[in-house]
């Protein structure tokens, strides 16, 4: 163990510049947002994820950001255990019935100001799943929706621009 | 004692069934092949409903036979063999949730994926039958002193998929768990019924996404057998490089979460190091992280550029230098192991009777690898290393050293697909319907264990019916078992060892 962590010690970081505010992907992003939400929001960011359905892809891209070469917590993002101490909830999926009334209760156990971001193709209007007995189709069918970032799954970076979005002015 | 493949020859085999046969039996050798099972003189593949029947597929492991069965129910009944082979019981709770097909005498009257939430009852079945009131659901009882209950779930407190677990303890002791799923029931089989091949395609491709290559892989297989198509060479060889790098990104995935479970938060972090590089390299090679989408039936969506080709080679090098170290770390944490060793046991004549497959059923002497044993192109023609690594042990620490022992295997067999995969050629065939209804099955080893995908596709290739079993129907309920009198703080670390899906397993 010695060995790894003086190799760690002694070697440059692996993590890669964060993308910056004025970023035109953030900028849009940020554009799609009310400023109120932005004012409030600051620079730190607690983010409750929840997965009312998802295929598990969007989750594997969101475990990466916490990975050496993204690293969240550097940019005052970080996750928490329970929506109670969440200002931002992460949505993944197309909302199954199944779990129609625990993203409710979620939402509901969040404290105002609460903002929801809606993760990947499905989460926007069930994608590929819509139109079944066993979808809502869509977060937005259940609960208010602030900002989608779209991808099959969303790829890290486009990830972290979205929730930096949140963070931003975005030149507006 | 007949075997399975002579107690299946009493049956009537129906036409266009490949490659294993489909044998049309009645009540009786329905049954007998059950108690068979139940005997454990062979395992059970998988048990789904149609409009009018149900169908179980077999393996018999020591003569490498495999078949399908059915049994027609026009009166909406059928033999239970979960009443005689427990590991049938959730698949035929799901068969009458969403057919309306009785299974007869199974012991548990529970739903299992209808929630009560849905519109109707048994979407599936020829008429669905409008919403009726639904009993709360019951959690099964635990009597004896001091006894308390934990209710977990479906929303839990990482980043992970919706379940139910109910804990019963003993002060720290779990002396009950039982699970409840179904929370992720998108309805994909009847999406997909009436889907054009490709729609089809992209769905099974979302049943897990963290095994999309493999259910892609099975779901095209069983097209392709379905039709007879034979596909071009650089393509089995594509997939199986696919299918070896999403081995290698989850195993990694697996390796530091389970580790970080028990406290040991550097090895997540390394393992982060070496799995994001794998990702990385897969969208720079097929375009997507995850490699979603990459294999479609007739062939692969994408081919492997020189440039590509140099990336894979120079990712296995980077990683075969930088992963024994980290095996090392393990095999030296006595801390660590102190966590692992001994801790949720799966008792080998459990995951034998369950016919579980992966890391989990290799981690307690089930040698089943369908790579190796069913030797699908192009894994016939590649040498594993060594044997299918084996151990008996049973506990989290095992299932940690099979995950280790597959990544070395894994790197291995990259390198030989890399040597040996034709320099060039076509990717990708038309795929086209015969005239005539078909039928395919295919078996493919996912990191997480045998994903089986069968298909009916009517004379212009729609689909008319499509089942895939995730290997997690098989190892969810060894779970239950495996956690009994071990700590209730010891869960994570037992459930991240088994890793099993929730998705693939709601669909």
């Amino acid at each position: 163990m010695r060995k790894i962590l003086f190799k760690s010690l002694v070697g440059r970081p692996l993590t890669e510049p964060a993308p910056l505010a004025n970023d035109p992907e953030v900028a849009a992003l940020a554009r799609t947002l009310d400023s109120a939400a932005r004012a409030r929001l600051g620079r730190g960011l607690s983010i409750r994820e929840i997965d009312p359905g998802s295929c598990n892809g969007c989750e594997l891209e969101i475990h990466a950001l916490g990975n050496a070469f993204y690293d969240l917590e550097r940019l005052g993002l970080r996750f928490v255990a329970s929506p109670r101490h969440a200002d931002v909830l992460l949505v993944t999926g197309p909302v199954t019935k199944n779990m129609r009334e625990a993203l409710l209760r979620t939402y509901t156990a969040t404290p105002a100001p609460k903002w929801v971001v809606a993760v990947g193709s499905c989460a926007l209007d069930g994608g590929i799943f819509a139109g079944g007995y066993a979808c809502a189709g869509g977060v937005s069918a259940v609960i208010p929706v602030d900002l989608h970032i779209p991808g099959c799954p969303p790829e890290p970076l486009a990830l972290l621009k979205g929730l930096l979005s949140l963070m931003t002015d975005g030149g507006a | 004692m007949p075997t399975l493949a002579e107690l299946t020859a009493m049956g009537r085999r129906a036409e266009q069934h490949r490659p294993c046969p489909r044998i049309a039996v009645d009540d009786d050798l329905w049954q007998r092949l059950a108690a068979r099972l139940a005997d454990g003189r062979g395992t059970l593949l998988g048990l789904w409903g149609d409009a009018a029947a149900v169908h179980m597929a077999i393996l018999d492991e020591d003569q490498k036979y495999m078949a399908v069965v059915t049994l027609a129910c026009p009166d909406g009944r059928f033999p239970s063999v979960g009443r005689l082979h427990p590991p049938a019981i959730r698949l035929e709770r799901a068969i009458r949730d969403l057919f309306g097909l009785d299974p007869v005498g199974l012991p548990e009257p529970r739903p299992w994926l209808d929630h009560g939430r849905w519109d109707l009852r048994h979407p599936l079945a020829r008429t669905p039958s409008p919403r009726g009131d639904q009993q709360p659901y019951a959690f099964l009882p635990a009597d004896g002193e001091s006894l308390h209950q934990i209710a977990v779930g479906p929303v839990h407190a990482g980043i992970i998929e919706p379940g139910h677990f109910r804990f019963t303890a003993n002060g720290e002791t779990v002396v009950r768990l039982e699970e409840r799923l179904g929370y992720t029931h998108k309805g994909i089989e009847s999406l997909m019924t009436g889907a054009s091949i490709d729609a089809a395609a992209r769905l099974a491709s979302r049943t897990s996404g963290d095994s999309t290559v493999a259910y892609a892989y099975a779901f095209a297989r069983a097209v392709e057998a379905a039709l007879a198509i034979e596909i071009p060479a650089r393509a089995i060889w594509l997939r199986a490089l696919m299918a070896e790098l999403e081995r290698l990104a989850n195993h990694f995935g697996d390796i530091g979460a389970i580790c970080n479970d028990a406290g040991f938060a550097l090895m997540l972090a390394h393992c982060g190091v070496l799995r994001e590089p794998v990702l990385r390299t897969a969208r720079g090679c097929f375009g997507h992280r995850l490699m979603m989408d990459c294999i479609v039936p007739g062939g692969v969506a994408i081919d492997l550029s020189s440039q590509g080709f140099e990336q894979i080679r120079e990712l296995v090098r980077m990683i075969g230098h930088a992963f024994p170290p980290l095996v090392e770390l393990y095999d030296n944490t006595a801390s660590l192991q102190d966590r692992t060793v001994g801790t949720g046991l799966a008792r080998p004549a459990l995951i034998k009777q369950y016919g579980c497959g992966g890391p989990i059923g290799r981690a307690s002497a089930r040698a089943f690898d369908a790579r190796v044993q069913l030797s699908y192109p192009p894994y016939e023609a590649l040498l594993f290393n060594y044997d299918v690594p084996v151990l008996a042990d049973g506990d989290v620490n095992a299932r940690l050293w099979i995950r280790i022992r597959e990544v070395e295997q894994s790197l291995a067999l990259v390198e030989q697909i890399l040597a040996r995969m034709p320099v060039q050629g076509a990717i990708r065939v038309p795929v086209a319907g015969t005239g005539k209804a078909c039928e395919g099955l295919a078996l493919v080893e996912g990191f997480r264990g045998d994903v089986l995908a069968w298909v009916r596709l009517d004379a212009k290739a729609q689909i008319e019916r499509c089942h895939l079993r995730d290997p997690s129907w098989f190892q969810w309920p060894v779970l239950e078992a495996a956690i009994e009198n071990n700590i209730v703080a010891d869960f994570p670390l037992c459930n991240k060892s088994f890793n099993c899906s929730y998705s693939g397993h709601d669909l």
